[in-house]
């Protein structure tokens, strides 16, 4: 499907922010919009995979990155994607100060909560790119 | 005298629960294992980084994590650093174990975390093998 959305989170394993934006990641397209998007491997980018390559480019593409290295936004940039969106945890973190994740492994439940206030507006950013009908 | 180091770049594999079980299983090692001797590389950072990662794998030994037969990981750090000092695959360990299915990607059940503690397990007995001929 030409349209389909993919999102791309952070691979960082060292903070429980690429944690965070996978878990929202997988929300979106697992639960929340799971007929609009889909996620592919940030990975194979990396490594000049051919066909992950031509996918990123005739699909929309949102990066949803950890922290402010900003790893898979770059690495789009990187691979002339076609992005149409980009998220931080760290800036979803900034609205809501309460919330101190600090598990990596496993989310506890302030990871959690972010998770699913990033996720949230994420569908919404799906939503308003499939009502302007920015598509491939 | 310090401490010994060993880099583990795991797979991101977000697609798919072998990635899954590779970031779990690294951060196993990381925390319960091998916790003073791990040094985990967030695989990305070696294209995009500043270098600092590229440098730690070209002086430290590294242990490539990769879920699929398309090792990414292991790519990435000879790419950009040099020669890994193991190449693990999760695929190839659940073949050997007969294993078919490991779960769900997003959150792994009790049979995805088993598999992860037995990856840990694999990925810290590399790690010993390194030190015992000296990295």
């Amino acid at each position: 499907m030409s349209d389909t959305i993919l999102i791309f989170p952070c691979s960082g394993i060292g903070k429980s922010f690429g944690t965070i934006s996978r878990d929202a990641t997988y929300s979106v397209v697992e639960e929340l919009r799971k007929d609009e998007t889909d996620t592919d491997c940030l990975s194979l980018l990396v490594v000049g995979d051919e066909d992950a390559g031509c996918s990123v480019k005739s699909h929309r593409c949102i990066s949803v990155d950890g922290c402010p290295n900003g790893c898979a936004k770059k690495t789009l940039e990187d691979s002339d994607a076609k992005l149409v969106a980009s998220f931080r945890v760290v800036d979803i973190l900034r609205k809501n100060r309460k919330l101190k994740p600090t598990d990596v492994t496993f989310l506890d439940e302030d990871g959690r909560k972010l998770s699913k206030l990033l996720a949230e507006k994420i569908a919404l950013k799906v939503d308003e790119l499939n009502r302007k009908g920015v598509v491939s | 005298m310090s401490t010994p180091k060993i880099g583990i770049v795991s797979c991101s594999g977000e697609c798919c629960d072998v990635g899954t079980i590779s970031r779990v299983a690294t951060r196993f090692v990381l925390e319960k294992l091998r916790p003073d001797n791990t040094v985990t590389i967030c695989l990305p950072l070696f294209s995009i980084g500043e270098g600092g990662e590229r440098m730690f794998a070209k002086y430290f030994p590294t242990i490539a994590v990769d879920g699929c037969e398309k090792k990414c990981a292991k790519k990435a750090i000879e790419k950009y650093s040099g020669k890994t000092a193991c190449s693990i695959v999760v695929s190839d360990l659940l073949k050997k174990w007969g294993v078919k299915n490991c779960g769900p990607r997003r959150e792994l059940n009790e049979e995805g975390l088993e598999l992860a503690s037995k990856v840990a397990k694999e990925i810290a007995s590399a790690m010993d093998d390194i030190f015992t001929r000296g990295g």
